[in-house]
Order: structure tokens, then sequence, then C-alpha cells
């Protein structure tokens, strides 16, 4: 997932770090610029599009029928996919998904379904047989750094943006209806992503910190301010105390997103 | 499908199993069982059975895919069709591509890459039956076949779980415990260092319980760090004793 940087600019990176700053003239723990627009695509149930800087991803709902997983009979299905489009970077390559989409859409997954946000118990229409599966599309537009929290934030808009469409029963077939109803959620997670340059912990790393950054620490939290995902990600190491300042730093800041969010 | 039991801890505070809270299942391990590997290990932790096995450094297949200052650390996880209740298809899962991400990412920082520029090492690692908290099974084999292929590490990485069931923050969980139980969260260490090296969470725990979690867990990896010591020393006591005889 990295293109070429050159050393001057990683050394130059790396000192700013030292005195807390950053190339882009934020402090260590600040976002980006974000921006969400809900309901880009009308063909979809529901969408959205996040701008995080320079980053852009849109994300797609689709909502068809399908049979539920035989341990989950009475749960509608969540199904998350993430493209890394090549559109977005000259790093990313046409082809099948590679292990850095998947654990994309793993990481996005994670923190919607172990939220529960999604209310699958009402997506489903016969026991056992016949429920809604809930498609989420993560298409990744523009990469500049953070995919993780672009994409997070985005799928979940676009849950929140999401409409069901009504049906019918007739003879075990599932009937549609004029109208439509909202998705039923009940939680919406904020994911913060931190990087750690220097052994300093930083907030939402754009793509030339990502080459710099030794490794990230992903968190998801619920709406009652709850951990509900952790990935550790990249080939260095935190150390015990720098986990617990971590996940302090990301519960402040995904509380403060929320507020900002307004969900 | 098993019925799913409604109390994971009894009255006296023991698990499904009879453990403590803080305790760990058996660990079983052994060092260099693979001829044709450059260094393998075999782990048992409960009832999961894991063979880890390592290449290298050797020449990088496809060559363009080298690297001119360091070495390249690939990484295969793999679950065996028999390993689990229902058949698992041998084709790589999303959830095995993740895994052999994470895991390669939790030995790396173990592993001097700059050393031996433009080779790669392999780790393949096979899981034979799975009973829950495989990926630390996972890393506690691959980094011993890696130290018994001689590749020169800062530490042994070494790995171990917790999690939370019935409102208890609990150590090493199995198969039931992890499907049933609210959370889980893996945690690879390198003792030595005081570096965590792999962590990741999913289900639902407030924050203090979080930072329990991984305090017990890293707990639990000492524990484990000084059986896969010991698995280590043993095959080389081994070598020693039967250098001694034919030297008789």
């Amino acid at each position: 997932m990295s293109s070429l940087i050159t050393r001057v600019r990683m050394k130059q990176i790396e000192q700013l770090i030292e005195k807390a700053k950053r190339l882009d003239g934020r402090g260590l723990e600040e976002h980006r610029e974000i921006k969400v627009e809900q309901g880009v695509i009308e063909k979809a149930e529901g969408s959205a599009r996040v701008l995080l800087g320079k980053t852009e991803v849109l994300v797609g709902v689709k909502i068809e029928t399908g049979t539920p997983f035989p341990d989950t009979p009475n749960d509608g299905v969540l199904t998350v996919n993430a493209e890394l489009v090549p559109l977005a970077s000259p790093t990313f390559e046409p082809g099948p998904p590679d292990e850095n989409s998947i654990e994309l859409a793993r990481i996005v997954d994670r923190g919607i379904r172990e939220s529960k946000a999604i209310d699958t118990e009402k997506l489903c229409v016969e026991p056992g047989k016949k429920v809604f599966v809930v498609f989420v599309d993560v298409y990744v537009l523009n990469h500049d750094g953070n995919l993780i929290d672009a994409s997070a934030l985005a799928a979940v808009a676009a849950l929140m943006n999401t409409k069901m469409p009504n049906y019918e029963v007739k003879d075990g077939e599932v009937v549609i209806k004029q109208g439509y109803t909202q998705l039923p959620l009940k939680s919406h997670p904020i994911t913060v992503t931190l990087g750690k340059i220097n052994n300093k912990l930083i907030v939402d790393p754009w793509l030339e910190e990502e080459q710099v950054m030794d490794s990230r620490l992903t968190m998801a939290f619920n709406d009652e301010g709850n951990i509900c995902a952790t990935q550790k990600g990249g080939s260095g190491y935190f150390t015990q105390q720098q986990i617990l300042e971590g996940m302090k730093l990301a519960q402040e800041k995904a509380a403060e997103l929320r507020k900002k969010m307004k969900w | 499908m098993n019925e799913k039991p409604e109390k994971l801890i009894d009255k006296k505070g023991l698990r499904l199993d009879g453990r403590k809270p803080d305790e760990l299942r058996p660990v079983k391990i052994e060092v260099g069982i693979l001829s044709n590997a450059d260094g393998s290990a075999y782990i048992e932790h409960g009832k999961n059975k894991i063979l880890a096995a390592a290449f290298g450094p050797r020449e990088m297949h496809p060559k363009h895919l080298a690297q001119a200052d360091r070495m390249v650390l690939r990484c295969r996880y793999h679950m065996a069709p028999f390993s689990v209740g229902e058949r698992k298809s041998p084709a790589p899962s999303r959830r095995e591509i993740e895994l052999s991400k994470v895991i390669r990412e939790s030995l790396e920082p173990s592993v001097f890459v700059e050393y031996y520029p433009r080779t790669g090492v392999d780790v393949f690692i096979e899981v034979l039956q799975a009973d829950g908290g495989t990926r630390c099974a996972s890393i506690t084999a691959a980094s011993l076949a890696l130290a018994d292929a001689g590749i020169p590490m800062r530490d042994l990485v070494v790995a171990c779980a917790a999690g939370k069931i019935d409102d208890t923050v609990v150590l090493d969980l199995f198969d039931t415990e992890d499907k049933v139980g609210s959370a889980d969260v893996p945690v690879a260490f390198m003792p030595n260092l005081n570096a965590v090296t792999l962590l990741q969470m999913d289900g639902i725990l407030a924050p203090e319980e979080f930072e329990k979690a991984v305090n017990m867990a890293i707990e639990g990896c000492r524990k484990i760090y000084d059986l896969q010591k010991e698995a280590l020393k043993t095959k080389y006591m081994l070598i020693k004793e039967e250098e001694e005889v034919e030297e008789e």
C-alpha cells in the first residue's frame, strides 16, 4: 500500500513530530477536515461519500433477500466488502481483493457487527429460511491515508441513510410494495485510528505519515463509549503503556467526532 | 448444533472446562519436528493442535518481490478442512487472509530483517484442530519455528487472549466461550522488550475492562513464554545428548 517517499521527506516528518508539529499544520491529536454527504447514489438503498482531507470514500448499501446463517436463523445478514479502486492510487492494482482491502473490509465490518449497529432481528422475513442481506460496499476513490476511519465513517453514514423497501410475503415469496422504511439501527460506531511515529501517537495519519509510521492502532466505540473493535496494524509494536494511552486518546477523539457528527 | 450454555461460569466461579478465570489451558510445545523445514514447531494449546514451519532465508520467488535492503517475511495461516465442526473449504477464506497478515505483522518486529537483504522467509501455519485462540497459539509456534530456523531475532513472540464471559474478564477463551462470550482480546507480546505486536478485539468492553483484559493477556503471555523457551532448549539438549552417545 505504499508509494515512494524521499528520505528527506521522511526525516522532515519525523523531526516535526518531535516538535509536536505536522507537515500539514495539524496538531498531533487533530483530525483532517471531515465532510459527509449522504444519499449520493439514487439506485442504492443507502449511500454516503466521506472526505477526510483528500481521502475520499464512497459507500453504497444494497439490500437483497437471502438465507440466514444456520446458527442465527432469526437474524438478517451483514456483508462488508472493500474495493481499493485502481483510480484511487498508483499503488492500487486491478484484480481480486488483496490482504489490504480484506483487512479494511473486516475492520469496518467488525465495528458495525460488534456494536450491533443494525437491528438484524428486524430483517427476518421467515426464520431459518429468508432474511434481508445488507451489502455494504466500500469504494475507495482517492487514497490520501487513513482509509480505515474514512471507510468506517462512510459505512455508518450510508447505513443511516438506508431505506428498506416495504414488502409483504405471498406464498413464501417476498413481494416488494410501494414505499420505504428506515433501516433499523441500534448504534452508530465511531472508529479512530492512531499512528506511531518516533514513539509518539498521532491521530488520523495521512498518506506520507503512513509511510513513516511503524504501526497503527484502530479502535471503534459504540454510542455508550464502550470499545467494540480494535486492530493493531503495521510491522512495529506498542508498549503496554502506549496501548493504554492510545485507548484514552482514541476514546476522547471518538467522543469529539460523535459530537461533531451529531450521531 | 450444540445447545448454547446459559452460564459460562458456575457458582463456584469455575468455567465450563473447570478452569479459574485467570487460568490457562494446558500448553504443550515441541520444536524441530519437521525434517524438511529449516525450523518447525508443534503446539497443543488446550484442544488446539497447530504446526508451524519456517523456510529460509532463501531466494525470493517471484524475484521482483525481493527488497534490496531487507529480508521479506511471508506468512500463511491455514486451517485444515477437518479442524472444525463443519468442514471448512480448503480455499483461503477472508478470515485466513486477514489472520495471515496480522500474524506476519506480529512476527516482523522480532526479526532482524535487515540482516538478509534480497532474501525471503516463509512461515507456514497449519491448524490441524481448532478450539478457540488459534491465532495466538499459531504465533507462539511460528515464532519458535523462526528461532529454530536460526533466524536472528530480538525476542520470541508469544501470544495469548483474554476476554469477557458472563461479565467477568477471563484468560484464554476456548471455542464455546469465544462464541457465546461477549468479547475476545488476542494479544501478542515480546516480554523482553515489553512490546505488544498484535492486538485485536471484538465484542463490547468498557475501557476499564479492556485495560484489564490486555494486562491479563500479557500475564498469560509471560507464562507461555517460559514454556516456549523450555521447548527450544529441550530440542538442543536432545541434540547434545545424541552427540555424546555417538562420541562414546
